[in-house]
């Protein structure tokens, strides 16, 4: 199944400046592995080390969020478009994560 | 990383400022709407957005899709786009924390401002790399022109 990838800003930067890709795929896993195959440098945002979604990446079928349908089994029709959308999250902590430099 | 400098009009930094202290002693947080070229970036609009934290308002700030959605459909109607976030750590420094890093985008300008005892002190923008180990702090120019919107 043909279907369309919309790719947040922030990660445009890993897809040659693309706002879409078109894949073929049948449910939703099969379409973000065939993106992060397709741009490699994707993975690391989308997913942890151990292969799970990243909890501040959401991801909409057709404007529906998969974690209210099939999850990643949801499955994909011709012509659909699957959204990443992020949810941004921080706060204070103990443990500091910044470089030294520009 | 980032090598680039992030140009705040002035009044937008005071309204950053404004927004943490009225949030005190919670995180407060918005969107940063500007434009960004080739090695440059501005910001010119603020959308402050609620924390939806609810349960650990002090230290926890988020911003959920749809407000991230409105964020960028916010942008589109005045021809900006949304070049990043900003949020406060009250009652600690201006850097951004492990906690901060893990759940980070790359490209986001990120802005920091501390907030010590409901006055805001220190204010500082870092963007992540591109192999998220890290946070690099990214300079504030700030210009005198008024907001735009």
């Amino acid at each position: 199944m043909a279907v369309k990838v919309i790719i947040p800003t922030p990660l445009r930067v890993y897809t040659g400046k693309q706002e879409s890709v078109d894949l073929n795929a049948a449910t939703v896993a099969e379409a973000l592995a065939g993106l992060t195959n397709r741009y490699v440098e994707l993975k690391k945002h989308l997913f942890t080390d151990d292969g799970r979604l990243r909890s501040f990446v959401n991801v909409y079928v057709n404007d529906e969020d998969i974690r209210y349908l099939e999850k990643d089994k949801t499955p994909v029709r011709e012509g659909d478009t699957i959204s990443i959308v992020p949810s941004i999250a921080g706060g204070t902590g103990s443990r500091p994560a910044f470089g030294c430099g520009h | 990383m980032s090598g680039a400098a992030l140009r705040v009009r002035e009044e937008l930094v005071r309204r950053i400022q404004a927004h943490g202290a009225e949030a005190y002693p919670h995180e407060c947080c918005g969107a940063l709407l500007g434009r960004d070229g080739d090695g440059a970036r501005e910001v010119t609009g603020l959308l402050p957005l609620a924390n939806r934290r609810d349960d650990s308002p002090r230290n926890r700030f988020e911003v959920t899709a749809d407000d991230v959605r409105l964020a960028e459909k916010t942008a589109r109607e005045r021809s900006l786009e949304l070049v990043g976030w900003y949020h406060s750590h009250p009652d600690a420094p201006a850097r951004p924390s492990e906690y901060d890093r893990e759940h980070a985008w790359p490209w986001y300008s990120y802005i920091i401002v501390s907030v010590q005892e409901g006055k805001p002190r220190d204010m500082a923008s870092w963007r992540l790399r591109d192999d998220r180990s890290l946070y690099d702090s990214e300079e504030i120019e700030t210009a005198a022109h008024p907001a735009s919107i």
